[in-house]
């Protein structure tokens, strides 16, 4: 059932379009299947599983930097299970091999290595180790000595360990203490304290994905699954076992995890679908035994009364073999055993307490009435039905169409608006293949791949730095953007431009970003220099630093020309500074719908520099600069 | 420019020396040409009059141009008539001579006649030719705003071996701007056509250099290379794929490109460009597709009758001089249209060039991809090409398909025409790819079946081997004993039913029946189960589960007499018509450790079901 709706989940789909794959789909697998893995541990004991479950950490490791979640979650649950007393060896099995295992081989990737034991987020799983063996031994120690030698001997060992577990911890938490971010990296603190990374990475920060979702970017994601799931919790704790305390656990931390980041709905997503799947079929199983049991019944009662009137001890006999077959058909279907012991116990009860009135009575615990069941069985089909279509049109509607290739729908019908690739296909077809692109990072792998054209930064964010040139860059002034883009040998500068049609994610959106990203790493590009009273705006209000910095004036070159007003459609108002000439770069191409335009860096001009000068002196507007440079020979 | 005029000063001097060599029998007594430059690709009707002057029949007309043209020249074509008037003409064949004793800047080419002509008899000459890069742009590079203007020298004279008696020259000009040509005395300019002459008695190879400076923005479309490439599957479908690299290759643009320009004005600014092609594609042509390497070109339309399918392609963008785009347009015909059978061999017969309008394609290589076991491959095209065979590997092939490739440069609408490849070709080998799926999997099938029926296990007497017998017995003994304990459970169930009918209808005779019964079965299941439980026993694999088990019988056992008495109990206080509060109180302990029990009993069973 889980497995059905993972498959359709469109949180899930998101990430894999059009048969292609975000490593991010990989990784969830990798997640769930080493979650399931945890389990089957927990429940067989089996050391087989146990190494396949450090392997499949391995693969997650190997596949998303989201590995810090699986070595928090399990320790938290293993820590969860020591404390409520449900200590065995199984989850010891389950959890030692996984620790020393996973982190030696977690050690072996590249971008992880001895930050596997170095940073905060592996301390928790090897605290919870710690404490596992202490629980272990203290175990074993029961299990090997008298209850009046045991007493002796836990309170010596208990004060012993306690010493020098706070030594250690004292250790542990002078020396977390003494680095700047306490050990975590951002991208986890970022999780923990919300704030956090706007205050301190403006780069984690300024995509659109870590941003914390919308209510309803939840109902979009997970749906009907969002009702489903507050029921396959409650449905979880009616028999509390090791797996399903686990499965509560994990959709606990999933939900406050996706609450931070909309990408980690991705990490709620199995977790609901595998909750709302238990539901479900709960709900199935109830509906579905109370409609058999009344059926069986409604055909046993027909022959006895249409006999002769044979005494009703044989009909309700067998009502009452049929249910307990019933019942004990579903226990071979491994359904968890406290639930069956209570309800026997309870059926018990029943029968010394009210002898004459049992069958009725009965029927009423666990039976509803066959109408009720069989309309909610319905009910619940449509339920998944709606599910279903709703999968459909959110894989249809929102995750095909490609995000480069956007669409309107107007009345004359779709309007396709394919500028990025018409960008992407001239730079390829028409710059020279060891030209070098800047654009904003966001762009960078497509850059890569459509155009085949080398970029300065790309969506690999690792590297800060390079992408804070390229930010600062764009928000220089234009002579200074030109020493820094000829310095790293770029030809080409393409910014996106939303501008005329409409367009909301384009670069002057994201540009505060940039300048953010720019200053982080150059202190003489300074946030407030681009925001009049707080606010961003490139109208007529805003700060001249902002008017003159390139990104606006690449962006808005000649745009006021279209309508003579200078409209943004975007932004809603009319630009600041309309007219202007650019000076040391040239426009080469601009799209169909001025989404994308791609600049030239003008070449260097040394033999006129002095007479540039001169002119310079003599009238500092632009445009008789403009002028002087028409009338030069050499140009 | 200065080539011309030298080449017209060399050729002064040689036409004397020239004179005696060629035959001068041969005079040309009108030569009309007609010169279209309304394209990028120049094309020359020459009609001319031809009379035999001279005593000896004549059978080779001579028709010279100068290297530099004859370099460009795409096709050249002659068709000849006798006599007066003019009529059915037939398609004279034409090869390159090199004529003794004539200058090196000259090529010239010879139409051989049909029959020779007679001595005073008049022959109607027509002569095509179509010449590529001819028109040259200058200058060389324009901005968005310019227009493109070209440059097209020729002689007005008409370049011939053979003195000229009457000769015009008409130029069609594609309209727009004229900046300057070569006026000589009779020469004038009306509209869009350029005329010089009448000119009379011209000594032969005289050249008399004439330039025309124009306006030209038709389309210079050029396609560097084109890869066609037509595949026939005799399932029904010829597919056909078409790889473009194309290039503006008209004067380059220079300086920045303003889309506000271009879509504000676009006649104004913009207007050397071109932004659509138009492909005329056959009638039945379907499945058709425009992409290029980064996905679907969503820019196209697609018209379609019963004569022809034509489709209106937009680049991404539009192309200016010097800028160029790479796209693929493929279609699927159908194979009945396009594929004949003769004389036991079938033949493909469909047309050489690309079905873009007015595009020069520099190099064009078709490639015929036949069905995997074709034999005998011949081809038959109109003009010389170089040829070669290929080997391509599709999906499930094992030979290869065998791919004829052919390879011409300087392609032009012209050359449109059909060609054939014959080839041999049984229909049984159509059979063969299905029937190798069919096998394969059915051999797969096969192989499973096989693998599930044999016994894999290398020695039949290892102790693992013998071990897993051992444990696989012991879990069928298992399972029929957790069936004799799910009977007993049920003949619980059963005392249990019994109590309630006492309880309700305070019948004992029947519940002491009931228990008789139960008594009975449970005696024949402890038979039953006995010998099951030796053998579990014996079985040196049981060690995990002969605890559990000994416990379970144990437990059942103690269930069974606890369940008994307490049934004895109630039996007996309802026959002494006690209340039924007293029964309870009298059973409540044996009814908790009933409970325990069964509990107990159950978690037990449980376990051994999850062995």
């Amino acid at each position: 059932m889980a497995a059905a709706i993972l498959a359709m989940v469109p949180s899930y789909i998101s990430r894999s379009v059009a048969g292609s794959y975000d490593n991010e789909a990989v990784a969830i697998f990798a997640l769930v299947f080493t979650f399931y893995l945890y389990v089957k541990t927990l429940n067989t004991g089996s050391l087989f599983y146990a190494t396949l479950n450090a392997l499949s950490y391995f693969y997650m490791v190997c596949s998303w930097g989201g590995y810090t979640f699986i070595i928090n979650l399990i320790p938290m649950h293993v820590l969860l299970c020591i404390v409520t007393g449900r200590y065995s060896s199984r989850l010891y099995i389950a959890y030692a091999p996984l620790v020393i295992l996973g982190t030696l081989l977690a050690a072996l990737v590249p971008v992880v290595g001895f930050n596997a034991v170095l940073t905060s987020e592996h301390f928790a799983s090897f605290l919870v180790f710690i404490i596992l063996h202490v629980v272990a031994f203290v175990y074993y120690i029961k299990g090997l000595l008298t209850p009046r030698l045991f007493k002796m001997a836990m309170t010596l060992v208990i004060t012993v360990g306690l010493a020098v577990c706070f030594a250690v911890v004292a250790i542990l938490v002078a020396l977390v203490a003494s680095s700047p971010t306490k050990g975590w990296s951002g991208r986890s603190l970022s999780l923990l304290d919300p704030t956090y990374a706007s205050k301190y990475i403006p780069i984690i920060a300024s995509v659109s994905e870590h941003q914390p979702p919308t209510w309803p970017s939840y109902f979009m994601d997970i749906n009907v699954l969002a009702f489903l799931v507050p029921a396959g919790i409650i449905s979880c704790f009616l028999p509390l076992s090791d797996a399903s305390s686990f499965m509560v656990l994990y959709l606990v931390t999933a939900v406050y995890f996706s609450g931070v980041m909309v990408r980690l709905m991705l990490v709620l997503a199995p977790a609901a679908c595998i909750l709302s799947g238990i539901a479900l079929s709960s709900a199935f199983d109830v509906l579905t035994r109370s409609m058999k049991f009344q059926l069986s019944k409604l055909f046993d009662d027909g022959p006895a009364i249409s006999g002769n009137g044979s005494p009703n001890g044989s009909s309700a006999s067998t009502v009452n073999t049929s249910s307990s077959k019933n019942e004990k058909t579903e226990k071979s279907e491994a359904a968890p055993k406290e639930k069956q012991s209570k309800k026997n116990r309870r059926k018990d009860k029943e029968v010394t307490e009210s002898v004459s009135v049992k069958p009725k009575k009965e029927k009423r615990l666990s039976v509803l009435p066959l109408e009720a069941s069989i309309v909610s069985t319905l009910l619940l089909i449509a339920l998944g039905g709606f599910y279903v279509v709703h999968c459909v049109w959110a894989a249809a509607e929102a995750y095909s169409a490609p995000s480069i290739v956007l669409t309107s729908r107007s009345r004359e019908g779709l309007h396709v608006f394919d500028d990025f690739r018409e960008a992407y296909a001239w730079l390829s077809h028409n710059t020279d293949v060891d030209d070098k692109v800047a654009s904003w990072w966001d762009y960078g792998y497509q850059t890569t791949a459509m155009a085949n054209r080398t970029v300065i930064v790309d969506n690999n964010t690792w590297n800060n730095t390079h992408i804070a040139t390229v930010g600062t860059a764009m928000s220089s002034p234009e002579k200074a953007a030109w020493e820094i883009f000829d310095s790293l040998d770029v030809k080409y500068v393409l910014v996106v431009f939303g501008g005329l049609v409409g367009y909301p994610s384009d670069d002057i959106n994201k540009f505060l970003w940039m300048v953010r990203i720019g200053g982080g790493e150059f202190p003489h590009i300074k946030e407030p220099d681009y925001l009049r009273d707080g606010q961003y705006r490139v109208d007529a209000q805003a700060t001249p630093t902002m008017l003159n910095c390139l990104m606006y004036k690449l962006c808005y070159y000649r745009f006021v020309e279209t309508d003579g007003k200078g409209f943004d459609r975007v932004r809603g108002y009319e630009i600041g500074k309309k007219h202007f000439k650019l000076t040391h770069f040239e426009e080469v191409f601009t799209t169909h719908h001025w989404m994308v335009r791609i600049y030239k860096l003008k070449p260097q001009k040394n033999r006129i520099r002095g007479k540039l000068k001169k002119l310079k002196s003599s009238s500092k507007t632009s445009s008789t600069l403009a002028a002087g440079r028409k009338k030069n020979p050499w140009q | 420019m200065a080539t011309p005029l030298r080449l017209a000063a060399l050729l002064l001097v040689l036409v004397a020396a020239f004179a005696s060599a060629a035959r001068a029998d041969l005079v040309v007594s009108r030569a009309d040409r007609k010169v279209d430059l309304t394209s990028h690709i120049v094309r020359v009707l020459t009609s001319l009059k031809v009379e035999n002057a001279g005593s000896e029949p004549v059978s080779k007309v001579l028709l010279a141009f100068p290297n530099i043209q004859a370099k460009n020249l795409a096709a050249i074509r002659a068709f000849g008539t006798e006599g007066k008037v003019k009529g059915l003409s037939s398609v004279l064949p034409i090869e390159v001579v090199e004529p003794s004793g004539v200058p090196p800047e000259l090529t010239f080419f010879s139409a051989s006649l049909h029959k020779p002509l007679q001595k005073g008899k008049i022959l109607h000459l027509d002569v095509l030719t179509v010449f590529t890069h001819f028109l040259q742009p200058f200058p060389e590079e324009i901005t968005q705003a310019d227009s493109q203007l070209v440059v097209f020298q020729d002689s007005s004279h008409y370049l011939s071996p053979y003195p000229v008696k009457v000769q015009t020259l008409s130029i069609r000009l594609p309209g727009g701007r004229v900046e300057s040509y070569t006026k000589y005395g009779n020469t004038k300019l009306v509209d869009s056509e350029l005329k010089y002459g009448p000119y009379e008695d011209v000594p032969p190879f005289s050249y008399n250099p004439i330039i025309v400076h124009f306006e030209n923005n038709n389309p210079f479309a050029v396609a560097k290379e084109l890869i066609r490439e037509i595949e026939i599957s005799h399932w029904g479908n010829v597919q056909i794929t078409e790889h473009y690299n194309i290039v503006h290759g008209g004067a380059r643009l220079k300086g920045e490109f303003s889309r506000l320009d271009y879509q504000s004005r676009p006649y104004a600014r913009g207007v050397s460009s071109f932004r659509h092609l138009i492909a005329r594609l056959p009638a039945r042509a379907h499945s058709i597709y425009y992409r290029d390497e980064i996905g679907n070109i969503s820019t196209s339309h697609l018209w379609s009758d019963s004569k022809k399918t034509q489709l209106e392609i937009e680049p991404r963008f539009p192309l200016f001089g010097g800028w160029q785009t790479t796209f693929t347009i493929g279609y699927g015909l159908p194979l009945q249209d396009f594929v004949f059978s003769a004389d036991g061999k079938r033949f493909l017969n469909i047309t050489f060039g690309s079905p873009m309008e007015e595009i020069l394609i520099e190099k064009l290589i078709v490639k015929v991809v036949l069905p995997e076991g074709s034999k005998d491959i011949d081809v038959s095209a109109p003009f010389p090409t170089n040829q070669w065979q290929e080997v391509k590997y599709s999906h499930l092939d094992i030979a290869g398909r065998p791919v004829l490739v052919l390879e011409k440069p300087d392609v032009i609408p012209e050359h449109n025409l059909h060609f054939q490849v014959y080839y041999k070709f049984n229909n049984i080998s159509l059979l063969i790819e299905p029937m190798m799926l069919i096998t394969g999997f059915f051999l797969l099938f096969v192989a499973c079946i096989a693998y599930m029926h044999t016994d894999m296990s290398i020695s039949k007497n290892s102790p693992s081997y013998l071990a897993k017998l051992q444990w696989d017995e012991v879990q069928a003994t298992v399972q029929q004993i957790q069936g004799i304990f799910h009977q007993c459970l049920a003949v619980h169930d059963k005392l249990e039913t019994s109590l309630h009918d006492l309880s309700r209808t305070g019948d004992a005779k029947s519940c002491k029946a009931a228990r008789k019964a139960a008594d009975a079965q449970f005696k024949e299941l402890a038979k039953e189960l006995k010998p099951l439980l030796l053998s579990v026993q014996s079985s040196p694999q049981s060690y995990q589960i002969w605890p559990k088990l000994d416990d379970l019988v144990a437990k059942e056992r103690e269930l069974q007499d606890k369940l008994m008495a307490r049934h004895a109990t109630v039996v007996d206080s309802v026959e002494k018509k006690q209340r039924g509060q007293d029964i309870e109180n009298r059973i409540s302990s044996q009814q908790q450790k009933i409970a325990a029990l069964r509990q107990e009993v159950e978690s037990l069973l449980e376990y051994l079901s999850e062995i």
